[in-house]
C-alpha cells in the first residue's frame, strides 16, 4: 500500500505542477514560443508560397461536415438565404488605398479558382471538398494594401456562444495562391452548414482558421485592439493557438 | 572505471521520460475531441471510422479536465524536447558505440532456441546475463523502441500537421494518408505505453532502488 500511495502522490503532484506552469505567466509564454518555432520550422520547411496537396474528385468526402456555427441566427442572413444572398456584401477595408465593396455577381465574375483540398478539423478528422473562388490576393491588389498593414483579419456574420466569430491571418497565408474567398463547394453554392454564401480558404492552416458567413476582409498593423486581442474567436474565448498549422 | 550508463544515456533517460509522459496524457486529451479513428486522408463520421476509442478519464488526461486548446499547448511545447533530444541520442548512440555494443543484434542471436532460452530466463525472474550488457529480449524490446516507435511517433505527429504537407506530402503519403497517420500515431503511442508498463514492471522486480539509483548516478559495469 505504502508504494501506491507514493505512486499516486507523485502522479498527483505531477499533476498539480503541470497545472501550475499552465497557468503561471512564463507557462504562458513557454506556450507561445514553442507555437511560434513550428510557425518558423514549417515557412523555413515549405516557403512561403508551398502548396497542400491538391485531390481528385472521387476523393471527395460523401458528406462535407458541418462543425462550430452551421448558421446565423438573425432574420437578415434568413432573408438572403431564401433569396440566394443578392443584397450580400463583402468589404474589403481598413489599411487599403481604395476600399471595396463587392456583391455576390461582382465575386462571381473574378477570375477563379477551383481546388480540391482536405480540410483538417482541430478536433482530429479531415473530410475533402472541391473549393472555388477568387484568391484572396487579387482582392487585395485590387483595394491596393498599404505597407503597414501585418495581418488580414476576417468578420463574420455569425456568433458562437455570444461573441462575434472572426479570424486572422498575416500576410504570407494571405497572398498564399490557395487562400481563397470561396463561394462554391463541389460545383454548388455554398451549403448553409459550410458557411453560405462566402467562406475562407486558408488551407494549410486547420477549420478554425477559415472562417464561414464572411461579411469584411480588413487590412490591420496589429490585433491587439481587435475584439479580443488574440487575433480570432476560438484564440480570444477558448485559448486556441493562433497559428494553427500544428 | 567507466559507469553502467553514460552521462548522455541518464540525461535522456530522463528528459524522454517527461516528454513520453506528458505527450502521452496530453494526447489523451487531445483524442477525447474526436474518438474516431480512420484510414486513408479523409473521414469525419462514425460509419467511416475503422474504430471508435473510449473516452479517457480525466486523471489520464492533461490537463485533468477537457479543455483541447490546453492538450494541444502541451503537445506542441514537449514536441520540441522530445523529438530533439530523441535525435541527440541516436547521434550519440552510433558514436559512442552504445548502439553498436548494447542493442545491435547479429543474425545468430535471432535463434528461436535462444530466444525461447531468454523467455523462459525472463519468466523465472533470472535477470543475471553473463558477458553482454543486454540479453536478446532487451535488445529486441530498445531497439523497437529506439528504431521504430519513437521515430513514428515523431514522423507520424508531423505528418498530421497540416502546415509540415507542403514541405514534406511525401512523409503524409508514406502513412498512407493524413487519418493514417493519426490512427498510427495513436497505436504507436499504446506500443510506447506497453514498453514502459513491462519497463516498470522488470525494473520494479530486479531491485528498483539500484537500477533507479544506477540510472541516476551512472553505476558501475
Amino acid at each position: 500500500m505504502k508504494r501506491r500511495n507514493l505512486i499516486a502522490g507523485a502522479a498527483g503532484l505531477f499533476a498539480a505542477g503541470c497545472a501550475k506552469m499552465a497557468d503561471s505567466k512564463a507557462g504562458q509564454s513557454l506556450f507561445d514560443l514553442a507555437e511560434n518555432w513550428h510557425l518558423k520550422a514549417h515557412r523555413a520547411l515549405a516557403g512561403k508560397q508551398g502548396l497542400v496537396p491538391e485531390y481528385t474528385r472521387d476523393e471527395i468526402s460523401p458528406v462535407f461536415k458541418g462543425n462550430g456555427s452551421v448558421t446565423v441566427d438573425s432574420d437578415y442572413y434568413r432573408a438572403q438565404l431564401a433569396m440566394g444572398f443578392s443584397d450580400w456584401r463583402l468589404m474589403v477595408g481598413g489599411l487599403v488605398k481604395t476600399p471595396l465593396i463587392l456583391n455576390m455577381d461582382n465575386i462571381r465574375k473574378l477570375p477563379q479558382r477551383t481546388q480540391i483540398t482536405r480540410h483538417d478539423c482541430v478536433e482530429g478528422w479531415s473530410a475533402i471538398g472541391e473549393w472555388t473562388g477568387p484568391q484572396l490576393s487579387l482582392l487585395l491588389d485590387a483595394a491596393g494594401v498599404l505597407p503597414e498593414a501585418n495581418f488580414i483579419v476576417f468578420r463574420c456574420a455569425d456568433t458562437l456562444y455570444g461573441h462575434k466569430y472572426y479570424e486572422s491571418i498575416d500576410m504570407v497565408d494571405a497572398y498564399h495562391p490557395q487562400t481563397i474567398v470561396a463561394h462554391q463547394l463541389n460545383g454548388e453554392p455554398l451549403p448553409e452548414k459550410n458557411g453560405a454564401p462566402l467562406r475562407m480558404r486558408i488551407e494549410r492552416q486547420l477549420g478554425y482558421k477559415h472562417p464561414k458567413y464572411l461579411t469584411g476582409i480588413e487590412a490591420v498593423s496589429s490585433l491587439d485592439d481587435i475584439e479580443g486581442g488574440k487575433g480570432g474567436f476560438w484564440e480570444d474565448q477558448y485559448g486556441y493557438q493562433w497559428y494553427a498549422g500544428i | 572505471m567507466k559507469p553502467k550508463h553514460s552521462l548522455i544515456t541518464r540525461i535522456w533517460h530522463w528528459l524522454n521520460a517527461l516528454c513520453v509522459i506528458v505527450l502521452f496524457m496530453s494526447g489523451l486529451g487531445i483524442s477525447n475531441a474526436h474518438r474516431y479513428l480512420y484510414w486513408g486522408n479523409k473521414g469525419s463520421e462514425p460509419s467511416e471510422a475503422w474504430t471508435a476509442v473510449m473516452r479517457f478519464p480525466d486523471w489520464a488526461t492533461i490537463p485533468g479536465h477537457y479543455n483541447l486548446a490546453l492538450s494541444r499547448d502541451w503537445h506542441i511545447l514537449m514536441a520540441w524536447p522530445f523529438a530533439i533530444a530523441l535525435m541527440i541520442m541516436w547521434a550519440a548512440m552510433l558514436v559512442n558505440g552504445h548502439f553498436w555494443r548494447d542493442l545491435h543484434t547479429s543474425i545468430s542471436e535471432w535463434k528461436p532456441a535462444a530466444i525461447w532460452h531468454d523467455v523462459v530466463e525472463h519468466l523465472k525472474l533470472n535477470f543475471e546475463h553473463e558477458g553482454a550488457k543486454h540479453n536478446f529480449l532487451q535488445k529486441l524490446a530498445y531497439g523497437l523502441v529506439f528504431g521504430v516507435f519513437l521515430p513514428i511517433m515523431v514522423f507520424s505527429g508531423m505528418a498530421i500537421s497540416p502546415g509540415i504537407e507542403p514541405a514534406a506530402p511525401w512523409l503524409v503519403e508514406a502513412f498512407g494518408g493524413r487519418q493514417s497517420a493519426r490512427s498510427i500515431h495513436f497505436l504507436a503511442a499504446w506500443g510506447l505505453f506497453a514498453f514502459f508498463a513491462i519497463h516498470i514492471v522488470l525494473v520494479l522486480l530486479s531491485g528498483p532502488v539500484k537500477q533507479i539509483r544506477d540510472m541516476i548516478t551512472g553505476g558501475q559495469q
